[in-house]
C-alpha cells in the first residue's frame, strides 16, 4: 500500500529520521539532543518535525505540509529549500506531511491546512531554515569526514566541494555522516542575489510528468482491496432531513451491499460506482421539508433589497457620509446583485475512509487536514492521533476542498461507522449533480451603494451596504462579533482617499450552506468597488485610470501596479470601435493586481473578452512562471463567474444541476493574457486568489465603454443577451 | 460478457452491458489516469480513443465497445503523443491536472488528423473539454508546439 500513495504516514517519516542508512532528516526540534536520543528516536514523536530527507542515491524528499491543488506549491515549497539547501533541482522529489498540529501547523491559518494564498508567506522563513539547516549538516559532514575547515567548503547543485583539497562529494554519500551529527540551531540564510532556484524564470513543476501520462493520484484513484464505493442521496432543500426511506429497489440491484441512512441523507453502498449509482437512482427517500430553505432566490433578493434599505450594522464610519451625500454636487447611486455560486472544481467531491474500531485512515485531497482530524476523531470516538490523513492531489479545490465542518469528510467517515466500522475501505464519490446541488455556496448578496463629488469632481462620500448571509459564522475564523469581516472585505479598507465612508452590513440567515470560494469577501466587494468607482470616474468627466491615480496618490504600492497595467494595456490609446477598455485593481491578503480587459460586445450583445492585462506585486516571485499560470487561471477562473456563473432557487430547489446548466468558462471564453510581474524583493505574498477579483469588473467597465450600458446584476451574460 | 481491446491487451467485462466503458476502464481494467468529471458528455475528462476517435467513455456503455480497441493515457503512443506530451511539460500547461488526461486525448486525436491545426481547429477539437483551474492558454499553445515539434 505504501508504494501506492504518494505521501508517507508518519511511521515512515519517523523511519526516515531514525534510520541513518535511509540518509539525512532536518527538522527543527533537535537541537541539544544527544545522538543516542537521535539512534532512538523513532518512539520519539519530536523528531518528526521534518522537511527534507536526504537519500544515499542523492534524492532530495521535501515534505509538503501544504495541499497541491493546481497553484503550485508543491513546486514552490521544494524550491524554497532547495535552493537554501543548493541542491541538484532534478534530484528533488516531494512527499505530502501526515497530519500533526504540532509540527506541520500552518502558522497562518493556525490550523493545518492550505488557503488564504498564505502558504509560500507562511512558510518561507521555515522552508529557508529547513533548508540551510541540512546545507550546514552536510558542510559539517564533509568537513570532519576530509578534515577541513568547515568555512572552506562549498556547496553548488547537490556537489559539496572544497577547493584546496581538490575533494567532492554528492549529497547522498554525506548524508549518513551528517545525520549524526548535531543540528545547528542558528544557520545563516542566503543573501537573496544568491538564491539559484528562486527567482528562475522557468522552473518546471514537479507535477507536470505525472499529471501529463495519467499517473497522477486523485483521491477518486485511491483502489484498496475491498473498497466499496458509496453514493449519498441528498435532499433536494437545504435543511431537510430524511423522514422516510424505501430501499428494496436499491438494495435489488447487483453489485449494492448496503444502505444506509446518515445524519446528510440515504447512503448506498456497493462494489463500484455504477452499481452505487443505479441504488441510488432506485432509492426512494421521503423528506421532512420543516426545517428547510422554501424560497426561491427572487423572493430572497427582494428580501435582501428591502433590508438594504435600512441601515445595517455599522462595520466601518469615517466621518459623515450621509450629510456629506446630501450637500454633494452631484449624488450617484447602485444595486448590484450577485447570485450563489458553485465551485465545482474538476475532480468531483470525494474521499476514502477505512475505519476500524481502534483506528481510521483517510485518502482525501483535502485542504483542512487537522479540521478533517478533529472532526473524523469526534465522530468515531477515537483519539486525534489515530485518525491518519493521506494528502493527495486535489483536482482543483477554490475553497471547496475545506469545508470547515469537513462535510463530505465526515459523511464518508459516517458511512463506514454506519457499514459497522469493520475495516471496509469506503470511498464516497459525489456526482457533479451533487456538487452543483449541494451547497457550500459562495453566498448570494446585495449591495446597495450611494457616493457624492463635489463641484469638482472630487470623491467626497461613499456609503455601502451588504446584505448576505455569513460565511464565517461558527468557523474557527469566526471573529466573536456580529460582523463578518470577509463579507465587507476590501471595504473596510479601502484604499481609496476618501474622507467619509460608511460601510454597514445586515447578515442574512439560510438553510442553504455558505463556503469561502478562491479570494473569498472580494468575489462580490471588488465587482461593487471598481465599476462603481468607474461610474463616479465618468460622472466627474475624467478618465477611470486618472480618477484612480488621483485617489491613491498615498498608496504607492497600488500606484505601482495600477500603472503597470496601465501602461503594459497602452491605456492612452483608443480601444477600436465596437470594443471597450476597462481597469480594475484589488488586493487579496497582502497581494495587489491590476487588470485591464479589452472587449467586444456584438450587435446581439455577446461579449467577447479579447485581451486581458494583469499586473501583479506578489513580493518576490518565488516561481515567475507559476505566478503568470495563477493570474491566467485567475482570470479564465474570475471571468467565467462574472460571465455566466449562477446558482438560482426555485422552491428551495436548485435549478442547476450540471455543466450544461451551470456554466463555466470554456476555451473559447479563455482572453489572451499578458502577466507582468512587479520586480520585489519583499516577501513572497500569495498568488493562487488575487488574480479572480479584478476581472469581473474590468470586463463590466470595459462593456460600458464600448456601450454605455452598466452591469450591476451578475453574471454578466443574463444581463445582456439571452 | 463483453470484449474489447484495451491499450492493446483483450479485457472482458462481465457487468451490466449499460455500465459506461468509463468504469470498465478505471474500477474493472483499474486504469485510473481516465478521469470521471460530469457523466454527461459535457465535460471531457473521460475522453478515451475508441478505434483512433476522440470519445467520452462516460457516455458509452460498455456493451458498444465490444470488438473495439480502446485506448487511455495510460497506452499512448506513436508521434502526435509524444509531442503532445513534451509540449505539456515544456510549457507547464497543469494546474490541478486533474481534466489532463482528457485535453491531452483530445489533443493527441487532433494532432493526428491535422498536424498544423489553426485556431479554429483548436477550438472546434478542444472546447468541450473543461478546465476548471483555466489553462486554457497553455492548451492551445502547446498543441501548436507539439505541431512544431512533429514537423521537426
Ligand atoms: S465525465 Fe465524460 S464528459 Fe464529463
Ligand atoms: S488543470 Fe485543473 S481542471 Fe484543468
Amino acid at each position: 500500500m505504501a508504494g501506492l500513495l504518494p505521501n508517507p504516514t508518519r511511521r515512515a517519516v519517523l523511519k526516515g529520521a531514525a534510520t541513518a542508512s535511509l540518509g539525512l532528516v532536518v527538522g527543527f526540534s533537535w537541537g541539544g539532543l544527544s545522538r543516542e536520543a537521535k539512534s532512538t528516536a523513532e518512539a520519539r514523536p519530536f523528531l518528526a518535525n521534518a522537511f527534507v530527507r536526504i537519500a544515499p542515491d542523492d534524492t532530495v524528499t521535501v515534505i509538503s505540509k501544504h495541499t497541491e491543488m493546481g497553484q503550485g506549491v508543491y513546486t514552490g515549497v521544494a524550491t524554497i529549500l532547495a535552493d537554501e539547501l543548493d541542491a541538484d533541482w532534478s534530484r528533488v522529489r516531494i512527499e505530502t506531511a501526515p497530519v500533526d498540529l504540532k509540527l506541520y501547523i500552518n502558522s497562518a491559518l493556525r490550523m493545518q491546512g492550505t488557503g488564504g494564498s498564505l502558504s509560500m508567506t507562511a512558510s518561507w522563513d521555515q522552508l529557508r531554515k529547513a533548508g540551510a539547516t541540512a546545507r550546514a549538516m552536510l558542510v559539517a559532514a564533509a568537513a570532519a569526514d576530509w578534515g577541513v575547515p568547515a568555512n572552506e567548503v562549498t556547496v553548488a547543485a547537490g556537489v559539496v566541494h572544497h577547493a584546496r583539497s581538490g575533494k567532492t562529494a554528492r549529497f547522498g554519500a554525506l548524508a549518513a555522516i551528517a545525520a549524526a551529527l548535531p543540528v545547528p540551531t542558528d544557520v545563516a540564510l542566503k543573501d537573496p542575489k544568491d538564491f539559484a532556484l528562486i527567482g528562475q524564470p522557468h522552473l518546471a513543476r514537479l507535477d507536470s510528468t505525472d499529471k501529463t501520462d495519467g499517473t497522477a493520484k486523485f483521491t477518486i484513484d485511491v483502489t484498496l482491496p475491498g473498497m466499496l464505493t458509496a453514493l449519498v442521496a441528498h435532499a433536494p432543500r437545504f435543511g431537510a432531513t430524511v423522514k422516510s426511506f424505501d430501499d428494496s429497489a436499491a438494495k435489488a440491484v447487483p453489485g449494492v451491499v448496503g444502505v444506509v441512512q446518515l445524519p446528510t441523507g440515504v447512503a448506498v453502498v456497493a462494489r463500484g460506482f455504477w452499481a452505487a449509482k443505479k441504488g441510488r437512482d432506485a432509492l426512494k427517500v421521503t423528506w421532512d421539508d420543516g426545517k428547510a430553505e422554501t424560497r426561491g432566490s427572487p423572493e430572497m433578493m427582494a428580501a435582501y433589497r428591502a433590508a438594504a434599505a435600512q441601515p445595517g450594522l455599522s462595520a466601518k464610519r469615517i466621518g459623515d457620509s450621509d450629510s456629506a451625500i446630501a450637500r454633494a454636487a452631484k449624488h450617484l447611486s447602485a444595486n448590484f446583485e450577485f447570485p450563489y455560486l458553485a465551485h465545482a472544481p474538476m475532480e468531483p467531491l470525494d474521499c476514502v475512509v477505512r475505519l476500524t474500531k481502534t483506528d481510521c485512515e483517510i485518502w482525501s485531497g483535502t485542504q483542512m487536514q487537522s479540521g478533517d482530524q478533529k472532526h473524523v476523531a469526534a465522530l468515531t470516538g477515537l483519539d486525534p492521533e489515530y485518525v491518519r490523513i493521506n494528502t493527495l492531489y486535489a483536482g482543483g479545490g477554490f475553497g471547496r476542498r475545506g469545508p470547515f465542518d469537513s462535510d463530505y469528510t465526515m459523511e464518508a467517515a459516517s458511512i463506514a461507522r454506519a457499514m459497522g466500522a469493520d475495516g471496509t475501505p469506503i470511498k464516497l464519490i459525489w456526482t457533479r449533480e451533487d456538487d452543483i446541488r449541494g451547497g457550500k455556496y459562495r453566498p448570494m448578496y446585495y449591495h446597495a451603494v450611494e457616493a457624492g463629488l463635489d463641484a469638482d469632481g472630487g470623491l467626497i462620500a461613499w456609503r455601502h451596504r451588504v446584505v448576505g448571509q455569513s460565511i464565517m459564522k461558527g468557523t474557527p475564523f469566526d471573529s466573536g462579533t456580529a460582523i463578518d469581516g470577509s463579507s465587507i472585505d476590501g471595504l473596510t479598507d479601502l484604499p481609496y482617499a476618501i474622507p467619509n465612508l460608511t460601510v454597514e452590513l445586515h447578515t442574512t440567515e439560510s438553510a442553504i450552506t455558505v463556503n469561502p470560494m478562491r479570494s473569498v469577501g472580494l468575489t462580490h466587494t471588488t465587482f461593487a468597488i471598481e465599476t462603481f468607482i468607474d461610474e463616479l470616474a465618468h460622472a466627474a468627466g475624467k478618465d477611470p485610470y486618472a480618477f484612480r491615480r488621483a485617489l491613491l496618490a498615498k498608496q504607492p504600492t497600488w500606484l505601482a501596479v495600477l500603472d503597470l497595467a496601465a501602461e503594459k494595456a497602452e491605456w492612452s490609446r483608443k480601444a477600436p470601435k465596437g470594443s471597450g477598455r476597462g481597469i480594475a485593481i484589488s488586493k487579496f491578503i497582502s497581494t495587489i493586481v491590476a487588470q485591464v480587459a479589452d472587449v467586444t460586445v456584438g450587435a446581439d450583445g455577446k461579449i467577447t473578452v479579447d485581451r486581458v492585462v494583469c499586473a501583479v506585486d506578489c513580493g518576490i516571485a518565488i516561481n515567475p512562471d507559476i505566478v503568470r499560470a495563477q493570474m491566467e487561471g485567475g482570470v479564465g477562473f474570475g471571468l467565467g463567474a462574472a460571465m455566466h456563473g449562477a446558482i438560482t432557487l426555485k422552491n428551495g430547489m436548485v435549478e442547476q444541476s450540471n455543466f450544461h446548466d451551470y456554466h463555466v468558462l470554456r476555451l473559447v471564453g479563455m482572453p489572451k493574457v499578458e502577466v507582468h510581474i512587479l520586480p520585489s524583493s519583499e516577501p513572497p505574498k500569495g498568488v493562487g486568489e488575487p488574480g479572480v477579483p479584478p476581472i469581473g469588473p474590468a470586463v463590466a467597465n470595459a462593456v460600458f465603454a464600448a456601450t454605455g450600458k452598466r452591469i450591476r446584476t451578475l453574471p454578466l451574460m443574463s444581463s445582456t443577451s439571452a | 460478457m463483453v470484449k474489447f481491446t484495451l491499450n492493446g491487451a483483450t479485457l472482458s467485462v462481465d457487468d451490466d452491458p449499460e455500465m459506461p466503458l468509463l468504469w470498465a476502464i478505471r474500477e474493472t481494467a483499474g486504469l485510473t489516469g481516465t478521469k470521471f468529471g460530469c457523466g454527461i458528455g459535457e465535460c471531457g475528462a473521460c475522453t478515451v480513443h475508441i478505434d483512433g476517435a476522440p470519445t467520452r467513455s462516460c457516455q458509452m456503455p460498455v456493451e458498444l465497445a465490444a470488438g473495439k480497441a480502446v485506448v487511455t493515457i495510460e497506452g499512448l503512443s506513436g508521434r502526435a503523443a509524444k509531442a503532445v506530451q513534451a509540449a505539456w511539460r515544456q510549457l507547464d500547461v497543469v494546474q490541478c491536472g486533474y481534466c489532463q488526461s482528457g485535453q491531452i486525448m483530445s489533443a493527441v486525436a487532433l494532432l493526428s488528423h491535422t498536424p498544423e491545426p489553426s485556431d479554429r481547429d483548436i477550438d472546434t477539437a478542444m472546447n468541450g473539454n473543461l478546465c476548471r483551474c483555466a489553462t486554457y492558454n497553455r492548451i492551445r499553445a502547446a498543441i501548436h508546439t507539439a505541431a512544431k515539434m512533429m514537423e521537426g
